[in-house]
């Protein structure tokens, strides 16, 4: 199972993906860089990531916690999620992210 | 500068748990401590990221937060007297002609000691910056991260963004001063105290102030002074250009590697390359603990902090006290450590 990550210099890389695993994990443990400070507790804004528009609907809402976080970052969409609120199932093998400008 | 300076056993810089639990090994060894600290509070990242958040793997305490963990260890070190230089980044490390570490703070203070302790973590917090073209040519004279001064607001259009405590306590805070506040968020939704929003909901319909929900998208000036932000709203509209003369940001804080890139030590990926029977860095005398050091088989966790404060503590001693034998001893059966401690055998706990 795969993630595809995209850079900020535009190129995709396939992430190896394990079940339960946030995306953050997949994306740190595949070698990309991710500031992701807080060590993925919901708490800095530093996993900003792009979901692709065709892979929203998969994924739960966030939640009012994750939102608020979004607050401090840049350059939020409606595509723009937390990567380590992202908790990956076999339902979402071959989802597509791209990396934001904030969290790298 | 030696003049003014303050002279100390160790100088701990970053006074997050690595920082702070390495006053308590250092102090059971004999060695005064100063720390500095960034933060305008002891806790590093407990105290800034998580200090609501739990914490399960501190060994013995199931469960505290990291507020509580930073107040305990507070307590803990209390006996020993450390002093804290909080709000202020070191800038310089530098040996001095008498073989001593001096440590330079960007307000100024100067400590010098035997041993340098560097626990700074994922390094210094500073403001999250907004990627607005020309911000730099702004900062300080009309866009700013912080009030160091109410007075530099007054009669001012000011426009103030974030949705946190920091953007409405400001934006109530100088209302009264200012000629106008235009607070900008990117949705109509505060996560501020629920008091703080409905004042300012109040003025806002009273129209005593602005908001608008949108995002900054570029500053507009004369020079080094702002004129105006486009803001493009979060209802879909076309850009619009909100007229200013300052912008306080308030986007919360971001780690930074900062200075410490310049002490004069090879980092590794920004990280300070240590051996791990002391932590010491390549520097003598300079040793760095926590999430800032790497070693094989390195993990980024409280717990390894605390283990390295024990054996760094070891190897500083050498430094602070040459002409001292090291001993090893357990603070339940030691007379003298308990004394350090301000207990004495049996009333410990």
């Amino acid at each position: 199972m795969h993630v595809y990550c995209t850079d900020l210099e535009g190129t995709t890389h396939e992430l190896l993906a394990t079940e339960g695993w946030s995306v953050m994990e997949i994306i740190r443990e595949g070698g990309l860089p991710i500031l992701a400070q807080c060590g993925g507790s919901c708490a800095c804004a530093t996993c900003h990531v792009y979901v692709d528009p065709s892979w929203k609907a998969k994924l739960p809402e966030p939640n009012e916690e994750e939102v608020a976080m979004l607050d401090g970052t840049f350059e939020v969409t409606a595509d723009s999620r937390l990567a380590c609120q992202l908790f990956f199932t076999p339902a979402l093998d071959g989802l597509r992210i791209a990396l934001a400008k904030g969290s790298v | 500068m030696a003049d003014s300076s303050l002279r100390t056993d160790v100088v701990i810089i970053g006074a997050g748990p690595a920082g702070l639990f390495a006053v308590f090994e250092l102090g059971l060894g004999d060695m005064k401590c100063h720390l500095v600290d960034i933060l305008d509070r002891p806790g590093g990242q407990c105290a800034e990221l998580y200090p609501e958040k739990p914490i399960y793997d501190i060994p013995a305490v199931p469960l505290c937060t990291g507020s509580e963990l930073t107040a305990r260890l507070l307590e803990q070190i209390h006996p020993f007297g450390p002093m804290f230089h909080l709000g202020q980044m070191v800038e310089h490390l530098e040996k001095t002609p008498e073989g001593l570490w001096c440590v330079t703070t960007n307000l100024g203070t100067v400590l010098e000691a035997p041993v340098v302790v560097v626990a700074a973590g994922g390094g210094s917090f500073v403001p999250k910056k907004p990627p607005l073209k020309g911000l730099e040519t702004f900062e300080g004279t009309s866009v700013f991260y912080a009030v160091r001064s109410r007075e530099t607001f007054r009669g001012k259009r000011l426009l103030i963004a974030g949705g946190g405590d920091s953007a409405l306590d400001w934006a109530l805070n100088l209302h009264p001063l200012a000629e106008r506040i235009t607070l900008v968020h990117r949705r109509d939704d505060f996560r501020a105290a629920p008091d703080s929003v409905a004042k300012m909901r109040a003025l806002v319909a009273a129209d005593g102030m602005d908001l608008v929900i949108g995002n900054l998208t570029a500053l507009e000036g004369e020079g080094d002074r702002l004129t105006g932000a486009s803001v493009t709203l979060a209802s879909g509209n076309t850009p619009t250009v909100l007229p200013c003369d300052a912008l306080l940001a308030f986007y919360g804080l971001t780690m930074k590697l900062g200075p410490v890139a310049n002490f004069g030590l090879t980092l590794h990926e920004g990280l300070i390359p240590v051996e791990t029977a002391s932590f010491e860095t390549a520097l003598a005398g300079v040793f760095a603990i926590g999430d800032i050091n790497t070693y094989p088989g390195k993990m980024k966790l409280i717990l390894s902090a605390f283990h390295e404060a024990a054996l760094m503590a070891k190897k500083a001693f050498a430094y602070v006290h040459p002409d001292r034998r090291y001993r090893f001893q357990y603070t339940t059966s030691s007379s003298d450590l308990q004394h350090k401690l301000g207990v004495t055998e049996g009333t410990a706990g």
